[in-house]
């Protein structure tokens, strides 16, 4: 190991989400403000507080995967191999070259619900633990997306997961970072994924955290608006592969940006309101780890889920770092939805996909701000932008911070 | 229940979840060498075995267990045994 560092640049994308199953389709919905938003009327009969949630199918994996694999997979796996079959093929990465180099993957994941109910209730009725069959147990750790991605792409490289709440996608891109860019490693498969089923958000929606505007789905989700009131949940998959300028240039792949920038920090106070010297830290960390000014910033996607505060804090950490030079900023979310353990790593593909075709996708719903979040610079509507570098937050429960600056490679 | 019931609970389970084909479920089939059934895929046998048939199997009685038809014989000797 020298002591120079390596340029990091990202060369592959693969998205499974609520406004997409592949990036032209993501690109298309980004650009025309369409929301992934739905009612789910059973979790009303759950006694729900909230039934609204992002959309999203099971992928059908018989045929694609071997039996072995497919028990072995829960819901958020499966999304996870479809971005990642598609961010594989995108970096040019064959069976072939996974074998004779040794590619990592570091996915955000922070649970796993499903498997662990369906265990338990089948031992509680039977009293015997052999019959929840071979795949409970790796079904049900966290670890379970990256287990299931290295056995299946056959990845020899680095091999865990990284929970840190709605942070863990951010954060599993940013260890991926320092990992290539102190040269342990030349490849990495980097993501995040997040079930979308009513019993990993229940006790979510019992603290009353999500939005209630039932009549209207796709308007529910309104981040920085001043008639906000909660977030949606909802989830997917996202792949993103680092790797290494020298690395990407000597095999001829295709180079999509650089990843410029990451920055970290916990709050230190409450484990659920948001703070906003934490966010301050992560962000100025990440512009200073660029080499970038605020003033380089053309678009911030920001984290802002549509929650009352969390929204607000943001806006005052933006707001304080960035002062006068008023970047345009939205958030997906406003179309997505809150997709959590996945939210960091889409992101970044949404954002990629916006500098990669000139625009900045709306902030939906965003019709009035309030005293706070009016000093932001906020786009409202689909607007013509010619981004170079974008800034974007993620931050979790527990006071995590993540934040990631990426560039335009001409 | 008649041996042929028990022959086709066993072999439709092995081409729907196993995607093996009808061909290669003849009864001197070895489960291991010639089905590539491994440790793991017995734990979802004795799960289906406990659906379909009503019993727990015995860690000690499947060691004899080597072929398909083995198991086939297994399960109605143990249910003709077990009224």
């Amino acid at each position: 190991m020298s002591n120079s560092t390596n340029r990091v640049v990202i060369t592959g994308l693969g998205i499974y989400s609520t406004i997409g199953k592949n990036l032209s389709d993501v690109k298309d919905s980004l650009f025309n403000g369409k929301s992934g938003i739905v009612l789910d009327a059973e979790r009303k009969l759950w006694g729900f507080q909230s039934g609204l949630t992002g959309k999203i199918d099971r992928p059908q994996l018989k045929g694609l995967l071997d039996r072995r694999a497919r028990v072995s997979m829960p819901e958020q796996a499966e999304y996870a191999y479809m971005a990642t079959v598609q961010a594989l093929q995108h970096a040019k990465m064959d069976p072939e070259f996974l074998d004779k180099n040794e590619v990592g993957v570091i996915y955000g994941n922070d649970s796993s619900t499903v498997p662990v109910i369906n265990s338990i209730d089948i031992i509680r009725e039977k009293k015997d633990t052999l019959l929840v069959g071979s795949g409970a147990v790796f079904q049900a750790m966290n670890s379970s997306v990256t287990m299931n991605l290295s056995v299946i792409f056959k990845l020899k490289g680095v091999n865990f997961t990284l929970s840190g709440a709605c942070a863990s996608g951010s954060h599993s891109i940013g260890m991926g970072y320092f990992l290539i860019k102190h040269g342990y490693q030349k490849s990495i498969v980097c993501g995040g994924a997040q079930e979308v089923n009513l019993f990993c958000v229940g006790s979510f929606d019992g603290l009353g955290a999500f939005a209630k505007r039932e009549n209207e789905p796709t308007k529910a989700s309104r981040p920085f608006d001043k008639t906000r009131d909660g977030l949606v949940p909802s989830g997917g998959a996202a792949t993103v592969i680092l790797e290494s300028y020298e690395s990407a240039v000597k095999r001829g792949a295709p180079i999509l940006a650089e990843l410029i920038g990451y920055g970290f920090s916990s709050d230190g106070k409450h484990i659920s309101v948001p703070d906003v010297d934490g966010p301050v830290r992560a962000i100025r960390m990440s512009l200073d780890v660029a080499g970038v000014s605020p003033e380089n910033i053309d678009y911030i996607n920001a984290h802002a889920t549509s929650t009352p505060l969390g929204d607000q804090n943001e806006a005052k950490a933006i707001d304080q770092v960035f002062g006068n030079y008023r970047p345009l900023v939205s958030s997906t979310k406003s179309m997505t939805g809150h997709e959590m353990w996945m939210a960091g790593a889409s992101e970044i593909i949404y954002s990629i996909i916006m500098m990669q075709n000139s625009f900045v996708a709306p902030n939906i719903n965003f019709t009035e701000p309030d005293e706070v979040t009016e000093k932001l610079n906020i786009a409202s509507k689909t607007t013509s932008k010619n981004i170079d570098i974008f800034l974007s937050n993620s931050f979790g429960f527990g006071g995590t911070n993540s934040s990631l600056i990426v560039k335009k490679i001409k | 229940m008649t041996k042929e019931e028990i022959v086709k609970i066993i072999n439709d389970f092995l081409v729907d979840e196993f995607e093996m084909n009808e061909s290669q479920l003849v009864p001197e089939a070895l489960l291991k060498e010639d089905l590539s059934i491994e440790s793991l895929d017995f734990v979802d046998i004795a799960v289906v075995i406990e659906k379909k048939f009503g019993f727990k199997v015995k860690g000690e009685d499947m060691m004899n267990v080597r072929t398909l038809g083995d198991l086939h014989d297994y399960i109605y000797n143990y249910l003709n045994t077990n009224k």
